[in-house]
């Protein structure tokens, strides 16, 4: 109930404050857009580099919002609510990653397609990739979330938020585009999904609670 | 069994606290006691110590030593539980400027556990002298009027036995410190507990008070 009510809280803002989430959008489509202008336009190539350069530039982009998370709340007083709430505070957490992937994680996956196009993808590969973007940007809130929950109130947080977690989400990285590169070359795909479904699963499960104490630790 | 009497009768409790900035002592051996119905008033200079006391009797910072006590357990013990009893107001109001006044004691209120209509929000804001702010984004309020709604939460939170208030009555105008006063006496009246800071006198004659000084 409470934690339904942050969720609905934190969509809400999301939604008066389009320009942050957009500014993570374009940042995406211009990260992705400058490779092909630094490594020449020959399609085969760019069709190869597709999939790594989306995900790599789909991973930075939702790095850029990540402080934001715990950040405004923690200045203006919410956070100390919440961690003062009847409710759990992991389940807050939770509620809170999961608005923040719906206006951020998501309108990347959308927008991936487009920049897929961009590299010549067949339509199979661009499906692979929306899928792996789809299991994957929320592991990268997640984890992200643990960083921001250690950086709240530190200054330069932005920088040291993508020092903790940009390690910690590689493997999702690296299974996710090779999983397009997989499909492509032919071979199945199920291994990799299997390991983004179980990076997914095991990151709901500990994520809020290890952003929570972090949390505690931030405000003590 | 005078000390299970004690225990039952002495509802919010510290034991030996201690509170550390860096090096040094803020305050240490401090042993509080306060019955139901009864104000808590920390008094003391800038920098002595007054919200981190009142930040520790609600688990948000860790005593360097000693521990608080509610209704005879440690606060660790069971937080949900006491969470449950209690209403923190710290310096910071929690307001979101991009939420109407209305949206803003709504969600406060559902973070505390609290179910509300927006009717009963809206009387509550109304009572706060808020009338016709409902809709304003809590940017365009001014401090004291910020200050009346996040107050405003305290008029719809009588369940909750423990009410922690950090310099409540800042920013407020006459008016809205008449009104105030009006809500602790009720609540103090009903049983409740309110530990506050406050360097103004307080307008609350007749009321049992136990005076802390850091």
């Amino acid at each position: 109930m409470t934690a339904l009510a942050v969720f609905l809280r934190d969509l809400r803002l999301a939604q008066r404050r389009r320009a942050d989430t957009l500014a993570a959008a374009i940042f995406f489509v211009i990260v992705a857009s400058l490779f092909p202008l630094a490594l020449g336009a020959d399609p085969a190539w760019l069709r190869r580099l597709g999939p790594g350069v989306v995900w790599v530039a789909a991973l930075l982009a939702s790095m850029l919002s990540m402080p934001r998370l715990f950040a405004d709340d923690a200045a203006d007083g919410t956070l100390e609510q919440m961690l003062l709430s009847p409710t759990p505070l992991p389940l807050l957490v939770l509620a809170k990653v999961g608005a923040h992937w719906l206006a951020n994680g998501l309108l990347l996956t959308l927008v991936a397609p487009v920049l897929a196009l961009q590299y010549g993808l067949d339509g199979g590969s661009i499906g692979i990739l929306v899928l792996t973007l789809l299991l994957g940007t929320p592991v990268l809130s997640l984890v992200g979330a643990i960083g921001a929950a250690l950086t709240v109130g530190v200054r330069g947080a932005a920088v040291l938020l993508s020092l903790l977690v940009l390690p910690l989400v590689t493997p999702a990285l690296i299974f996710g585009a090779g999983a397009v590169e997989a499909a492509a070359g032919g071979m199945d795909t199920g291994g990799h999904f299997s390991l983004l479904g179980a990076m997914l699963v095991a990151a709901m499960f500990l994520a809020p609670w290890a952003a929570a104490a972090g949390l505690r630790i931030s405000l003590d | 069994m005078r000390e299970v009497r004690v225990r039952v009768r002495a509802v919010l409790a510290t034991h030996d606290l201690e509170a550390r900035r860096g090096r040094r002592v803020l305050f240490s051996r401090l042993d509080l006691s306060v019955a139901p119905g009864s104000l808590l008033r920390v008094l003391g200079a800038n920098g002595a110590g007054k919200t981190t006391l009142l930040r520790m009797l609600v688990g948000l910072t860790l005593p360097s030593a000693g521990r608080v006590s509610w209704r005879g357990r440690p606060i660790t013990a069971d937080r949900d539980a006491f969470h449950r009893e209690l209403v923190y107001l710290g310096h910071a109001a929690a307001l979101k400027d991009d939420l109407s006044a209305r949206e803003n004691l709504l969600s406060l209120l559902a973070l505390g556990g609290v179910r509300c209509e927006a009717g009963a929000a809206d009387r509550a804001l109304a009572a706060a002298g808020l009338a016709g702010c409902e809709r304003l984004p809590a940017r365009v309020l001014s401090a004291g009027q910020r200050r009346r709604v996040a107050l405003a939460r305290l008029a719809l939170a009588q369940e909750q036995r423990l009410w922690v208030l950090d310099e409540p009555f800042n920013a407020l105008d006459v008016d809205a410190v008449d009104w105030l006063a009006g809500l602790l006496r009720a609540h103090l009246q009903g049983g409740g507990i309110v530990a506050l800071t406050s360097h103004q006198p307080l307008p609350l004659d007749a009321v049992e008070a136990v005076m802390v000084r850091l």
